[in-house]
């Protein structure tokens, strides 16, 4: 049998730009009831080619089979899918903290400076701090900032990139040749 | 009014001509070699049907009496025809009514285009009369759908869809076309689709697999061939043939594989799965090679998995790579058009027969043939089997018939005893199981294959679900012969009432109309039998007609089905009785 071992997977698709596409990846994930755990899309390093990148949390033998049925779709060019050793992976998050505490808690600005995190935004009423790395640290973060009050946190999906090498040009080269 | 060799040449030119979407749509079809559609109209695919309407003369529109049917008709006609079926019909409620026959397409492989009309595109999203959003509807049955909202994207689309949904494994297509996309105007010409770049409809065949599969092939000692409906959507029937008779190798059919080969043929050895044959499943769990071409391991074919061959090794001959691994982890996957790597197989295998082999198949067949068989064929009761309307059929069309079955025991039935001496004759909702299947599909066959005689078997259950097409059948005149067997039960559903509900028959018995009196409101010759004698000459009078027949046969109320694989079990635990 398969190893059944839960781990995450960082599944990447290049895709033409269609709209529906992204009902057609999500409806393969609804059908076999597999929890996403980020999403994020976006143009690709080609011209005219998008790229999704999901985050999953099953076995290898599951994720091979959603690879399969993704690819199968007319209107992704190839997918693959990767363990977190073999990515480079990101997330940001944006924490809203009203002004007032970080002018008077002078402890909260230790914790930004401590957390190489940037200020975007200070306006009289709130500031909007940056933090973009793995999962601990924005989590961390999160927990230093909730004593002062957050007005609003929001964390984006994984983006990552692969160690390997992606084949995509080649493979569309090739098509433009045959065809 | 143009010709068709005018417009041909036309497009040979590729002349630009400046046409209304909707024109557009007629001229694609036409570029597609599409002269036959079924459909229905209504307000959002109007401007299409007012351009059917002038090119009548190319472009044969039927009207069914319901979408369903339209796309059941399109079925049966890709299904005998090997061309791509069309189906047509309006937005809202004509679209979703769409939707029972694109699922039935997708997991049945069969090649279809369905056109819906949509509201207009500055009320898209607003929720307008008889909007819907069939794009998100059709999106998990489709193999690829898209919504068209300007008239100049019709020729690009509509060449993609045909390409798609005839290239590879086939399978059902949507294109939902907006009302102003059909109003408006542009300059047209029309390119054949040649390829999509993120479209690799065959797999790149691997020679050293298929030399690998020939290794294993000539060492296997107790080899057997399980073959599905890729031999017939590969058109690989004589490169099959060819393999079966050198290899000498034993080989049962899925219920979409069947009439793939001969009935007849020495080394076919019946059907696999819950209503298959007796020895084809038991020795599933005794080969030591099973050669599967062009299926999929459905569960209805494996029963429990995790007691399925395990003592064989695997070879999957298979054009869908998402197949590969999906259910049954294949030791040799050999990707690409089993047309193709049967042809490079062929050479390299040899010779053999495998007598002692072979004669365990035909033991159990004994078997099966006087527990089974013998009831279902020769029955001593009084009330008429099912088996012995098949075996009236077969005597009178010479196994040379298409036979169209619904859902349900008469199914089961019907492949199992039906014979058959040539391919594409065999349509049947294998893997959906859709209720209603068969009588638009019965006539979407016939009119795929005119000359061939097409004999519908249905259930009284399925029949009523879309009964209203003998209004279609009339008025297109198709000599498509309806046998309707009736038990006045949900037959299949009540067989497992018996089984495993402890006979609690809940909503499965019928009080049935007289169908004969329908029928002939519908003008058709019509006629019932319930008596052994005089089953034949009702039989011998329904083939020699030449237009639409309907007989109704009833027969015993609780007849059961077996051999029996009961769900959860193992091919091996399939039960006589």
């Amino acid at each position: 049998m398969a190893d059944k071992e839960l781990k995450t997977y960082t599944i990447s698709i290049y895709s033409e730009n269609n709209v529906g596409l992204l009902n057609r990846i999500s409806s393969i994930f609804l059908k076999r009831h597999f929890n996403i755990e980020s999403l994020t899309t976006s143009q690709s390093e080609i011209k005219d080619v998008f790229r999704f990148v999901i985050v999953v949390n099953i076995d290898e033998e599951r994720v091979k089979k959603l690879i399969q049925q993704i690819e199968k779709q007319v209107d992704v060019i190839k997918a693959y899918y990767h363990t977190d050793e073999e990515t480079i992976f990101q997330e940001t998050a944006l924490y809203k903290v009203k002004s007032s505490s970080l002018f008077e808690e002078r402890h909260i600005q230790n914790i930004i400076k401590e957390s190489h995190a940037n200020i975007v935004t200070v306006s009289p009423e709130f500031f909007v701090i940056e933090k973009t790395g793995f999962r601990n640290e924005t989590d961390r973060l999160h927990q230093d900032l909730a004593p002062f009050g957050l007005l609003q946190f929001v964390r984006s999906g994984r983006i990552s990139v692969t160690k390997s090498k992606m084949e995509i040009t080649e493979l569309l080269s090739k098509f433009k040749k045959d065809n | 009014m143009k010709t068709r060799d005018q417009i041909a040449l036309q497009e040979a030119e590729s002349e630009t001509i400046k046409i209304t979407g909707a024109e557009a749509v007629i001229r694609c079809l036409l570029a597609e070699g599409v002269d036959l559609i079924y459909g229905y109209p209504g307000g959002a695919i109007m401007p299409v049907y007012d351009e059917l309407y002038k090119f009548q003369d190319q472009l044969n529109h039927v009207l069914t009496r319901h979408e369903q049917g339209a796309t059941h008709a399109a079925q049966g006609f890709a299904r005998t025809s090997g061309k791509v079926g069309v189906a047509i019909a309006t937005s809202g409620p004509g679209a979703t009514n769409l939707v029972t026959g694109i699922a039935d397409a997708q997991i049945d492989s069969t090649p279809m285009v369905c056109i819906t009309g949509q509201v207009a595109s500055h009320l898209l999203g607003s929720d307008a009369f008889q909007e819907t959003d069939i794009i998100g509807l059709s999106t998990p049955v489709t193999k690829w759908n898209y919504q068209i909202t300007k008239a100049s994207e019709i020729p690009e689309i509509f060449a993609k869809a045909f390409y798609v949904a005839k290239s590879g494994r086939p399978g059902p297509v949507l294109i939902d076309i907006t009302k102003d996309a059909q109003f408006n105007s542009f300059n047209f010409s029309y390119k054949k689709c040649l390829g999509v770049r993120s479209y690799k409809p065959v797999p790149e065949l691997d020679l050293d697999a298929v030399t690998q599969a020939a290794e294993l092939i000539n060492n296997a000692e107790k080899p057997f061939i399980v073959w599905g409906q890729g031999v017939i959507l590969g058109r690989a029937e004589q490169e099959f043939k060819d393999f079966v008779e050198k290899s000498g190798i034993p080989a049962a059919w899925t219920i979409l594989g069947l009439s793939a080969l001969a009935t007849s043929h020495p080394q076919n050895v019946g059907m696999v799965g819950m209503h298959g044959n007796y020895g084809p499943n038991i020795l599933t769990n005794e080969c030591d090679l099973l050669i599967a071409i062009g299926m999929r391991f459905d569960d209805r074919v494996t029963g429990d998995l995790n007691t399925y061959a395990k003592q064989a090794k695997v070879i999957h001959f298979e054009i869908d790579p998402a197949e590969v691994d999906k259910n049954v982890k294949a030791d040799l996957p050999v990707l690409g058009n089993c047309k193709e790597s049967l042809k490079v197989l062929l050479p390299l295998v040899e010779k053999k027969s495998h007598p002692k082999w072979m004669q365990r198949f035909n033991d159990l067949m004994k078997i099966e043939i006087n527990e089974v068989i013998d009831k279902d064929l020769r029955p001593r009761k009084e009330g008429l089997s099912m088996g012995e309307v098949i075996v009236s059929i077969n005597k009178y069309t010479k196994g040379d018939a298409v036979i169209v079955t619904d859902v349900g025991q008469h199914q089961m039935v019907a492949c199992r005893y039906a014979e058959f001496i040539r391919s594409k004759s065999n349509v049947t909702s294998g893997g959906l199981g859709t209720m209603g299947f068969a009588l638009p599909a019965a006539l979407g066959a016939k009119m795929g294959a005119p000359e061939r005689e097409v004999v519908a078997v249905i259930g009284d259950g399925g029949y009523q679900m879309t009964i209203q097409e003998l209004g279609t059948i009339f008025q297109t005149q198709a000599a498509v012969k309806i046998v309707v067997l009736n038990n006045d039960f949900l037959g299949m559903v009540r067989q497992w009432q018996q089984l495993f509900f402890d006979k609690r028959y809940a909503s499965t018995e019928m009080v049935n109309p007289d169908f004969v009196t329908i029928a002939k409101g519908y003008f058709l010759d019509a006629k019932r039998v319930d008596k052994r004698k005089n089953l034949d000459a009702a039989v011998a009078e329904m083939i020699a007609s030449d237009k639409p027949y309907f007989l109704e046969v009833c027969v015993e109320k609780e007849d059961n089905v077996f051999p029996m694989i009961p769900t959860g079990a193992s091919v091996s635990d399939i039960r006589l009785k």
